[in-house]
């Protein structure tokens, strides 16, 4: 029964809240929350109970105004937080069988070590920003377990060549660049171990335009190259209509509608999903 | 000798937490045991790690050796010698195999130290990730998830920047497979010394309050890439100008009255001990 493409990551039922929550919202009940949080116990519910997959190769866009659970949602992908609940699966990790949100807090950084990237909106979180740009590459592949200077300089090289960093400045402190060449080495930086999935989280947004276009050239590139399954959150419509084969679409901490890029911004059904369309300029 | 302290200047509920905390340490090599250090009547950064630790060690049968950067006489370790025997009333020791507990600043003595005998170090960073992270909360947990990418990762911007290690002292090592540790400012020369040592090596870090140890014969390994291997100083073909030694770490000193440069043994017990066989021979 090999019909159907297994997915590379199964996440079910993903809740994270902020609070302890109390009898009269735990059950998350939608018209027992006030938008996203229980107005009898103040607890914000930032990710109500999200269930998605993600297929190989594929881009799996995600919309939804802020505050909605998107950044939430990648930080517990990423393990940047715990969840409260829920499960998630990676196919290359023990097959596919082990929920990696119960793992250890050593097998986790296995997993974001090896098996994950991610680029950070702000490329503070994602760079040491007094370090060289091979240096954030090499750092990457050493937390992979390399050892070899040699093999990692020359990845190092191929990769900030990929995504345009002049090779003379290398060696220089990403510090001193600009906003968008910091993305770029950060994007250079998630892509350095082979990941079979990519985490981007608005990664255009604050760029400007001649250098969002660039970067997102790149994403584009590098997906049809190495076929890397990505999830790419913003809140730039334009954005995910480039690069999204599938959207799901964010309010209050659930999902509201999910389907193909060009029918949920063709066809939305949901009245947000309308609105949100709707108010593209 | 009238005093009116007690016997090795601590009361004894301090020498005990310190010999408790001492106890944990050398369960765990490698590991920084956090202790309540106490203040001293010399300043914090001069030593107050190790001179607390010989302090709570030494017993009225205890022989001491202070030294400070290889020399039996500089300020340093002759403050902290007079205190310790003032309060004490015990035997102290230019002579390293003679020594019970030999406390030392940035420097393991020459001559191979024995089974019995106590090395306490002086450190004033026992972090070895400090370097790339600042946070202790965020540090704490890099250990326990044995995460040492950062420790690697300033060798290899050492190696981009300079083409080798640059470590001019306190090269990090691995103890025990386990912790990578800092081996307080010793020179590479020295590491070595550290693997599989007969002797028991504690090390006191009195400003940031923490207390870690080498049992002896535990395997300490100095980090390197395996394309760069670990290298210590050389002194080939450099002999020491007062006593002929070779094969030891030398001081490079520049002869006031020629300008022309001239070693000398840094470890000066060592030296004067050879120079002593070798007049009565």
């Amino acid at each position: 029964m090999e019909r159907f493409e297994k997915p590379v990551l199964i996440v079910k039922n993903l809740r994270k809240q902020f609070g302890h929550g109390c009898g009269e919202c735990e059950a998350l009940e939608s018209d027992k929350l006030k938008k996203n949080y229980c107005p009898v116990c103040g607890t914000v519910y930032g990710c109500q109970d999200v269930s998605f997959e993600v297929y190989p190769g594929e881009i799996l866009g995600v919309v939804g105004e802020s505050g909605s659970g998107k950044s939430t949602m990648m930080k517990c992908l990423y393990f940047d937080e715990n969840v409260t609940c829920g499960e998630a699966y990676i196919n290359t990790y023990k097959n596919g069988e082990s929920n990696v949100f119960e793992e250890s807090s050593q097998q986790k950084r296995y997993i974001r070590n090896n098996l994950l990237g991610k680029v950070y909106q702000n490329p503070i979180l994602g760079l040491k920003m007094d370090f060289s740009s091979i240096g954030n590459i090499a750092e990457k592949l050493i937390a992979a377990g390399s050892r070899r200077v040699g093999e990692m300089e020359e990845r190092g090289r191929q990769l900030l060549e990929h995504v345009n960093i002049p090779v003379f400045r290398i060696k220089e402190e990403v510090k001193n660049f600009s906003g968008g060449m910091q993305q770029r080495v950060q994007i250079a930086k998630a892509l350095s171990n082979n990941p079979p999935l990519l985490l981007l989280d608005e990664v255009t947004t604050g760029l400007d335009l001649s250098v969002q276009a660039n970067v997102l050239d790149l994403i584009k590139e590098i997906q049809h190259e190495l076929g890397i399954s990505m999830i790419v959150v913003s809140h730039d419509l334009g954005v995910i209509r480039m690069l999204a084969d599938r959207t799901i679409v964010m309010l209050n901490g659930r999902i509201i509608e999910q389907g193909l890029t060009d029918q949920i911004l063709e066809d939305p059904q949901h009245p947000y999903t309308q609105q949100l369309v709707h108010s593209l300029l | 000798m009238t005093t009116r302290y007690n016997f090795a200047f601590f009361d004894e509920g301090s020498k005990r937490e310190i010999r408790r905390a001492t106890l944990k340490a050398i369960a765990i090599p490698g590991y920084q045991v956090p202790f309540a250090s106490r203040e001293m009547p010399i300043a914090r950064g001069w030593g107050t790690g190790g001179l607390q630790l010989t302090l709570s060690l030494v017993g009225k049968e205890d022989v001491i050796k202070i030294i400070d950067q290889g020399s039996d006489e500089s300020v340093n370790a002759v403050n902290i010698k007079k205190l310790v025997t003032k309060t004490t009333g015990i035997q102290e020791t230019h002579n390293t195999t003679e020594a019970t507990i030999i406390q030392s600043r940035h420097r393991i003595p020459e001559i191979p130290l024995k089974e019995g005998q106590i090395l306490v170090l002086q450190v004033p960073i026992p972090e070895p990730l400090r370097y790339v992270e600042p946070s202790e909360y965020i540090t704490k947990r890099l250990h326990a998830d044995k995460e040492y990418s950062g420790a690697w990762l300033m060798l290899f911007e050492q190696i981009m920047k300079y083409g080798n290690m640059s470590t001019g002292a306190d090269h990090p090592v691995s103890v025990n497979e386990r912790y990578v540790m800092a081996p307080s400012p010793i020179p590479r020369f020295d590491n070595g010394k550290m693997n599989s040592s007969n002797a028991l090596i504690l090390l006191g870090a009195g400003r940031e309050k923490k207390i870690y140890a080498i049992p002896p014969y535990t395997k300490v390994v100095s980090l390197a890439f395996e394309d760069y291997p670990f290298e210590v100083e050389s002194f080939e073909d450099k002999r020491c100008r007062i006593c002929g030694g070779k094969a030891v770490f030398m001081d490079e000193l520049i002869d006031e009255k020629t300008g022309e440069k001239y070693y000398q043994c840094n470890d000066s017990s060592y030296c004067l001990e050879k120079l002593k066989s070798e007049l009565s021979a």
